[in-house]
């Protein structure tokens, strides 16, 4: 098993042509990902350099070859379209890469796509090692094996991976969920997951400074999670001081956002919070051995 | 990006939200030359995007053409005093002359973008007036919040509702829920991320106004709004700031702290993971810097010169760990730039691992260099270089 994504699962890719999902196309198709075809308007019937069919629409894309997962390449003025189009022709599974989308429109794609799993935006995907990827992960630091991981950032997620594969720890699933204020899929939505996944026995959470997605994550751990070993990071904590966010955010977030509330937060639910990344796999071996 | 009050309250009268009558001026004379043609009592206010213009002596009354004149040059004859968050203050282009309104009640109202619930949040207390952030500390049980199902959008129930839960004089209930309306549709017409009005003044006289007016708009969504170009106003940049700017970085991607361990790595996430792993190596940090996704050859260049011309870094730690950003483009600007720099040579060390990791470590090995496998051994090295050197 896995979570979301395993070898069988086809995928699509919208805005195959371009630089950025052509490239990474490639790069999908040569760690093993089942990528069916592509999307991109007015260039139906063409096969991309990779020799994979392209459609006008995500509608004829389907119909041709089955895809049930999509991923968008597209630029940010046209992300909730994608998202659109793919809701309305059927698709349930989406991965956003896109940077740099206009957070109304994502308010609207949520409140309009019940049912639909869209993971992102401004994310680099997500990867089930030794069997799938979605994104831009590089897929060679990862292993498969039991340990799921969720993460705000990118290019971290790899540093903390790169640790658990040297320490023999491989990984079942690894999302990365995005940085954005509007994001489809929130740690809690992954932890859920992990708890039905038969694969996954530990799990890596990756937070950052900022929101309350790691407050809401510590407090399902606690609720429903204690039997499961998982560590905790935070991201951040020496960050410059940048330029204070909305009042009105700051209130409804109750004081949350802080570092030290998320800290606090996932020790009172028992989830051991690491200094630094390269503490992680150790962390995690001590609460997989206390724990079995 | 943050609008003016004067900008913001232009969007109100836009969006029908009733605000004070009023005149934008850039000059002590046509302060004087409004106020002449219109007799009475009126407010100067410094347009400036900083908090605490009250405190800061940047609000002045005048009520003839001379008085006007001289609270103008008052005003605009020093910046903005300098704050943790403006370290340089904020210099005064703009005022705006406004009707001074006879005020009975001030009420705070708000709408923003939530993340927990993925929807937006209106937010109303009866006090308003003050530092919200005050007001959350001694009535925090005063805030009323509803979260607006995005499929319904706004509809008056919701401003009825929230006056009522957040216990409004009744002097507001008539007009609140319309001024709520045009609020959520400037909100959601122009993309903002935040619509906020402090204080919602109850006049003597029974009328509800806008007394200030507080827009963010998303800069995501500015591409569907050119009209808003010429309305570019920003806050001076700090001298990091600017230096990442001159660089080609985004303004919040580069940051000094006077150490002796320069750093760079790709990603904020690791950015801050790599300063982390110096500090715990025993080093002092230089600086902070994210040289952004998909960093080319150039880009990684211009970084090198910052870090060697403008910190004290006496090592360069480069921590990069490849996605987007490929291996062999970043050994490219490395190299580029230690062949074509004018500036002093610092001992690099460099970790580059994931896309094109093999690429880059042949390009990096032609020009002599080796670089480490992780990110604490390259802490590690740079923090001895730094005291070594």
């Amino acid at each position: 098993m896995s979570i979301f994504l395993d070898k069988n699962s086809k995928v699509f890719v919208q805005g195959i042509t371009g630089a950025e999902g052509s490239y990474h196309t490639g790069r999908m198709l040569a760690y093993g990902t089942n990528i069916v075809g592509g999307v991109t308007p007015g260039k139906g019937g063409q096969k991309t350099e990779h020799g994979l069919p392209v459609f006008n629409t995500v509608e004829e894309c389907l119909a041709a070859t089955g895809a049930t997962h999509q991923c968008i390449f597209v630029p940010p003025a046209g992300a909730a379209d994608a998202l659109f189009e793919a809701y309305e022709a059927g698709v349930r599974f989406s991965v956003c890469i896109t940077e740099g989308v206009p957070v109304h429109d994502m308010l609207r794609v949520v409140g309009a796509t019940p049912g639909m799993r869209i993971i992102g935006p401004n994310c680099p995907g997500l990867i089930s090692p030794g069997k799938s990827s979605i994104g831009i992960m590089p897929g060679h630091v990862f292993k498969e094996g039991n340990v799921g991981l969720i993460s705000r950032s990118g290019t971290l997620t790899y540093e903390v991976v790169d640790g658990l594969t040297r320490a023999g720890l491989g990984q079942s699933t690894c999302v990365g969920i995005g940085g954005d204020p509007i994001i489809g899929t929130t740690f809690v939505d992954c932890l859920r997951e992990f708890k039905n996944d038969p694969q996954t026995k530990a799990v890596v959470i990756c937070g950052e400074i900022g929101g309350s997605d790691e407050e809401e994550a510590a407090a399902y751990v606690k609720e429903h999670l204690a039997g499961m070993p998982i560590v905790a990071f935070i991201g951040g904590r020496n960050a410059p001081p940048g330029k204070s966010l909305g009042h009105a955010g700051a209130i409804i977030s109750g004081g949350f956002g802080t570092p030290q509330s998320k800290i606090a937060a996932f020790q009172a639910a028992g989830v051991p919070v690491a200094d630094r990344p390269s503490e992680i796999p150790k962390l995690l071996a001590e609460r997989m051995a206390a724990i079995a | 990006m943050n609008l003016m009050e004067y900008q913001g309250k232009e969007l109100f009268r836009r969006s029908g939200i009733p605000v004070p009558r009023s005149q934008h001026c850039t000059t002590p004379d046509e302060v004087a030359a409004f106020i002449k043609k219109n007799p009475g009592k009126w407010v100067v206010k410094a347009q400036v995007l900083m908090g605490g213009r009250g405190k800061a002596g940047k609000i002045k009354f005048a009520t003839n053409a001379d008085e006007g004149r001289t609270v103008a040059h008052e005003i605009m004859a020093t910046p903005m005093p300098p704050n943790r968050q403006n370290p340089n203050g904020e210099a005064i282009k703009s005022l705006l002359v406004e009707e001074t309104l006879d005020v009975a009640l001030e009420a705070y109202c708000a709408i923003s973008v939530d993340r927990t619930t993925k929807k937006p949040a209106i937010i109303v207390t009866k006090f308003g007036g003050m530092d919200v952030e005050e007001v959350h500390e001694k009535h925090p049980e005063s805030f009323s919040t509803l979260f607006v199902d995005t499929a319904i959008g706004y509809s008056p129930f919701i401003g009825r509702k929230l006056a009522f839960s957040s216990d409004l004089d009744a002097g507001y209930r008539k007009a609140f829920p319309a001024i709520l309306a045009g609020m959520y549709d400037l909100f959601f017409k122009y993309g903002a991320k935040l619509v906020e009005i402090n204080p919602l003044v109850l006049t003597k006289d029974g009328r509800v106004i806008a007394a200030d007016a507080k827009v963010e708009l998303d800069d995501d969504a500015l591409f569907r709004h050119p009209e808003f170009k010429e309305w570019q106003t920003v806050l001076p940049l700090d001298e990091d700031e600017s230096l990442a700017t001159d660089a080609g970085l985004g303004i919040r991607n580069f940051r000094r702290f006077g150490g002796t361990v320069g750093t760079m790595a790709n990603g904020a996430g690791l950015a801050m993971g790599t300063m982390d792993a110096v500090k715990n190596a025993g080093g002092e940090i230089a600086n902070f810097l994210d040289v952004g996704g998909g960093a080319n050859a150039e880009r990684v260049r211009n970084c090198y010169e910052l870090v060697v011309n403008h910190t004290n870094a006496k090592v360069f730690f480069i921590n990069i760990f490849g996605g987007i950003t490929r291996g062999d483009e970043v050994a490219k600007g490395i190299v580029e730039a230690l062949n074509t720099t004018k500036s002093r040579k610092i001992p690099l060390v460099i970790r580059l691992t994931g896309t094109n990791e093999e690429e880059g470590r042949r390009i990096l090995a032609q020009a002599g260099m080796t670089p480490v496998e992780t990110m604490d051994e390259g802490a590690k090295r740079a923090v001895e270089l730094a005291g070594a050197s």
